[in-house]
């Protein structure tokens, strides 16, 4: 048979240019206002937030009916770059943006999963991060001064509910589908739970309706590395030097969970830094050292140590089998979008077993779904470097939305 | 991974025809789902699909079919009882590992369910067997003894034997010689068929 999951198919690591044709070419983000003093945003923890603005960008040509649009939903550290190049990069002080593409450039573009020719494809970054979107770093109105700690403790709902002021803004009554891995599709299971009528379908990948106790340990440990970092200073650090050194250990535990047994042993195995014989030396000896020292340091260019702070928090808090007081097939009775969940089999995050609970609750509630697992080494990243294997299916899933 | 022989399609036709329109189907062991796209397509039946296998899910998922990728040998825990108007296991009992499971939840989930299987006492495999004095190798069953998937063999009889023993009520049965399909006489098919459908219920 052909092979419906392109397995053969080698993963293509050069990134398409800006003029490739099936790049989206050059972006430009966009920021809009969508709360304030007089309409602000109710938070889950109690709290109207205002004002709160959302930076977002958008890729191909909304119908005339507006019934093509796909919301993609973005992972903790990720951003409303989503595809092509930032023609901003130096404007907006985002140097890291100016050699890459946007986070899931090889899922969006002309013919790619996510076919702009065909959706209106949005993207925007979450509340409580550090791109554009009000976070932590902004400056408190009450104070003048900007939030740090003072930020309120924000969940994936309360993401949701600010994204849904966006769906609102553009004017999309109906999405066509939402999508995204990890927290993005816990805010995708999030969206389709609690507005049924805003959205006809989820394709879900890497995720589950709760982060295990393994995961909120993981959490638990990158977040005190940043408390514990000596220029922390109770997240007042804007003006100064911010705690680098414990945002890039947390990243690099969180890099871990990542990745799996089987693609660190390919990629670096036990090999050494400097040659093939140790240096007998108790820094940067091994080559897996060295590669999460690199991800760290480079994360910590990129991304703010309260958001991260915060962010992780809100990934810990989800439940969606809290809409269905502990019971998930109860929460899930009111979903009317079709659903798509894509599990990895290496996934040691959100493992496949967790993906799939949530299709057993589809299920109870005699609901059609579908649930596949696809054998992969790249653990939770697969989401991000495998979606090109998901292209033949999710696609005409799409099609017949 | 068993790769289960979806070539000699004869049950297709039958249980696509034997399904009413609007009702709800559970293809279990679905392949690439092309019966339940039919189904869906043109009866406007409420589907879902369940394989094992994920390059055959992904296939299914494209042909436009809700399918969950599970092996069956766990059983069907996670369904609720009589939660479909119609389950459908196609050429499939043979080669799971809890045949006997399978078959009892299939009528638990099922409001009414449609089985079929290979005979093993149609008379060309036992002429076979007997001539050849090894396993034999025929249309419907076209593996060899080492790679074969078909590790629960059964014949007619023994199926009839479980339909009493576990009081499951026979509703119709289909017998295929080659391309020739007819409603089952018994005891003549015993030998006489190659394949078998039957449309049953549970107590």
């Amino acid at each position: 048979m052909t092979d419906p999951l392109n397995a053969c198919q080698k993963r293509n690591k050069e990134a398409d240019p800006p003029t490739s044709p099936s790049s989206v070419g050059w972006t430009r983000s966009k920021r809009v206002i969508l709360a304030d003093r007089d309409n602000p945003l109710p938070l889950n923890c109690g709290i109207d937030l205002a004002p709160v603005t959302v930076e977002y960008e958008t890729y191909g040509t909304l119908s005339p009916a507006k019934d093509n649009a796909i919301f993609i939903l973005h992972a903790l550290s990720g951003d409303a770059h989503a595809a092509g190049w930032d023609a901003n990069w130096k404007k907006d002080n985002r140097p890291w943006r100016k050699t890459k593409p946007g986070w899931w450039d090889e899922a969006i573009g002309p013919g790619k999963t996510f076919d702009t020719n065909l959706y209106f494809v949005i993207c925007a970054n979450i509340l409580g991060s550090c791109y554009g979107t009000t976070g932590p770093w902004e400056t408190d109105p009450a104070t003048g001064k900007p939030y740090g700690l003072n930020f309120p403790v924000v969940t994936v709902e309360d993401c949701v509910r600010l994204h849904l002021r966006l769906q609102d803004y553009l004017g999309i009554e109906k999405l066509l589908a939402v999508t995204g891995g990890s927290l993005g599709g816990q805010q995708a299971l999030a969206w389709i739970i609690n507005y049924p009528e805003r959205v006809r379908s989820a394709v879900i990948y890497s995720s589950s309706a709760r982060l295990g106790a393994q995961g909120l340990a993981f959490n638990a440990v990158g977040r005190q590395a940043i408390f514990n970092d000596p220029c922390f200073n109770g997240g007042n650090y804007y003006g100064s030097t911010p705690p680098g050194g414990g945002l890039e250990l947390a990243r690099m535990l969180g890099h871990i969970t990542y990745l799996s047994y089987e693609s660190m042993e390919g990629k670096f195995g036990r090999s050494f830094q400097n040659g093939s014989k140790p240096c007998y030396r108790l820094n940067n000896e091994f080559s897996v050292e060295s590669y999460l020292e690199h991800q760290g340091r480079s994360f910590v260019q990129r991304f703010d140590a309260n958001s991260y702070l915060y962010l992780t928090r809100a990934m810990d808090y989800f439940d969606a089998a809290a809409y269905g007081d502990g019971d998930l097939a109860k929460a899930c009775y009111g979903i009317k979008a079709k659903i798509l969940l894509i599990a990895y089999s290496s996934d040691w995050l959100y493992p496949p077993t967790t993906t799939r609970a949530l299709a057993k609750a589809m299920i109870a509630n005699n609901k059609p779904v579908s649930y596949i697992e696809i054998p992969s080494d790249y653990g939770h990243d697969a989401f991000l470097l495998e979606v090109y294997r998901t292209a033949p299916f999710v696609g005409s899933f799409l099609e017949r939305v | 991974m068993i790769t289960i022989n979806k070539e000699n399609r004869w049950d297709h036709n039958l249980i696509f025809n034997l399904i009413n329109e609007g009702t709800s189907v559970l293809d279990l062991g679905c392949g690439k789902g092309e019966l339940l796209a039919r189904l869906i397509v043109e009866k406007n039946v409420c589907g879902q699909a369940v394989e094992a296998d994920p390059e055959y899910v992904a296939a299914a998922i494209k042909n436009g079919v809700a399918v969950y990728q599970k092996d069956l040998d766990q059983g069907l825990i996670e369904f609720n009882n009589k939660s479909y108007d119609y389950v459908i296991l196609e050429k499939t009992v043979q080669q799971l590992y809890q045949p006997l499971l399978v078959l009892k939840e299939i009528l638990r989930v099922g409001e009414i369910c449609l089985v079929s299987f290979p005979n093993f006492f149609y008379k060309e495999t036992v002429k076979k067997l007997l001539k050849s004095e090894k396993m034999p190798v025929t249309s419907s069953l076209p593996y060899k003894w080492y790679n074969t998937p078909n590790i629960h063999l059964f014949t007619l009889a023994d199926f009839i034997e479980w339909t009493k023993k576990e009081t499951v009520t026979i509703l119709e049965g289909y017998a295929a010689e080659g391309s020739k399909v007819r409603p089952v006489k018994m005891p003549r098919d015993n030998r006489e068929a190659e394949e078998l459908l039957f449309v049953i219920k549970g107590a």
